[in-house]
């Protein structure tokens, strides 16, 4: 017999290696959060600089009292899909609240950003058409891109010119999409989204981005890349989640394209899973709404990102990009060094991500932080005062 | 081209990926034998596709798993061309 789980051995020896040097970096457990920055972790309290909750809105409190009403009147969960079940007037509600947040015409809600970035591929793309994809895109596009069964052609990383060349080789008489991400995950650069969009006076192609990490952070209005670049119009479809800076779960997409509600019924990850429950759309609506009421959260984010940014760099670390981010990587020389400062950083108190290949481009070695609108000044001299001590040493 | 000119050159292309120096041949398995991980196979891909300026799509990835293979499919495309 072949033993089907006998693949995974390389893996497992892998994982063990890293369990041996300390704290499993993977599977750290928060026993008690206390706020938005803060976990008590294995009796010790920790700070949190890896948790992608850009606004710090998790313990807003009009937030979660919206959470607890949607439990109090609609229950814990939707129990089906909403083709099957039908939908909660919440997840319409949703809907419309982030269309006009965004500017456009329609949108889709999902139960995952993942889901949403495999149902809108695999809904806009299929087998006779060709998806152009960045080659540093989050997994859920590579795997949206499989689910979609089309020609799938990957360019360099933010080269616009690599892409031109590509499509200039290209010869099918499909539709092309190419697919780019606001704030990369990894590294946190952005696309620069002009050059793109200039290619599309030469090239037929419709464009989406996946603004997962810059929803809510980037642009005059915090509606993500285009709004930054002053480009929305470029973008035919954009992408996001909720599960960063809206601190709850779920995914989205949304475009002015006059058939996209069809694609309600075109994406197996929208039909055949069950919708987002009542609490985490009931907090996606009610975080949305304070993220427009508050745009002092996404300046106090970008002051924070600032100052980790500087201070990083001040010691001499290299950072995954050049320019201000709230994902901010600094680039470590292996996967051992990487484990041993992960675990000593852990030691003094802050978590960060570790990420290793093939889960980063250029199988980079990362200490990857997230920034968020609550950490203090305070909390950012400590992360920094503690990278000085343990890591750039 | 034929495949028995295309195959030095790929593996002159495999040589930054080829970390642990071995032998290669028509017949290595590039991701298997060279222990190249899923990412690390699509960079040497498009060091293949921008050498032979052809297109060569993440789909026939999977099917192209040896030296020899990627070869015959660079082949089958500049001969098209
Ligand atoms: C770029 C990108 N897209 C999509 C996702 C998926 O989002 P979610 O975690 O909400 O499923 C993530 C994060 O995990 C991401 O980084």
């Amino acid at each position: 017999m072949v033993d089907l789980l006998e693949k995974h051995r390389a893996i497992a020896d892998r994982f063990q290696r890293m369990i041996d040097m300390g704290v499993n970096a993977l599977g750290v457990t928060n026993d008690q959060m206390i706020s938005p920055t803060r976990a008590i972790v294995g009796g010790r309290e920790i700070i949190l600089a890896g948790t992608n909750n850009y606004m710090g809105i998790t313990f807003e409190p009009r937030v979660i009292a919206a959470g607890k009403k949607a439990l109090d009147e609609f229950g814990t969960g939707t129990t089906g899909s909403r083709i099957a079940n039908g939908s909660f007037a919440m997840h319409k509600e949703l809907e419309h609240s982030l269309a006009k947040f965004l500017g456009l015409k329609h949108c889709i809600v999902f139960t995952t950003g993942y889901q949403a970035n495999l149902g809108m591929l695999s809904g806009l793309a299929g087998p006779k058409d060709t998806i152009y994809l960045d080659a540093d895109s989050h997994s859920s596009i590579y795997d949206g891109c499989t689910l979609s069964g089309a020609k799938l052609v990957r360019f360099r990383h933010n080269d616009a010119a690599d892409l031109d060349k590509r499509m200039a080789r290209d010869d099918t008489e499909g539709g092309r999409l190419v697919v780019l991400e606001g704030i990369y995950s990894m590294l946190g650069d952005r696309a620069p989204l002009a050059d793109f969009v200039a290619l599309k006076k030469k090239h037929d192609f419709q464009l989406l981005v996946d603004d997962a990490h810059s929803f809510g952070v980037l642009g005059p209005n915090g509606r993500g890349l285009g709004d930054e670049a002053g480009l929305e119009d470029g973008v035919d479809f954009v992408i996001g989640t909720f599960s960063k800076s809206i601190g709850a779960i779920g995914g989205f997409g949304a475009g002015n394209h006059p058939l996209f509600d069809t694609l309600r019924y075109a994406m197996r990850p929208y039909m055949f899973t069950a919708s987002a429950s009542p609490a985490s759309v009931a907090t996606s609506i009610a975080a949305l709404d304070v993220l427009e009421k508050e745009p002092e959260r996404r300046q106090r984010l970008w002051d924070n990102s600032q100052r980790l940014f500087d201070g990083l760099r001040a010691l001499g670390l290299e950072t995954g990009t050049h320019i201000v981010s709230p994902v901010i990587a600094v680039k470590m020389p292996d996967e051992l060094t990487t484990i041993a400062k992960w675990n000593a950083l852990f030691e003094a108190g802050v978590y960060v991500n570790m990420a290793v290949p093939p889960g980063t481009p250029n199988r980079l070695c990362l200490l990857r932080c997230s920034v968020s609108a609550a950490h203090s000044f305070d909390d950012i001299d400590r992360i920094v005062e503690i990278f000085k001590k343990v890591v750039a040493n | 081209m034929t495949e028995t000119d295309i195959i030095p050159i790929i593996c002159d292309l495999l040589g930054p990926y080829n970390l642990e120096s071995k032998a290669l041949a028509a017949e290595t398995d590039i991701p298997a034998e060279l222990n190249i991980d899923s990412v690390g196979v699509l960079d040497f891909i498009m060091e293949v596709e921008d050498h032979f300026d052809i297109e060569i799509p993440m789909n026939v990835v999977s099917e192209t798993r040896t030296v020899g293979d990627l070869a015959r499919y660079v082949a089958a495309q500049k001969n098209k061309a």
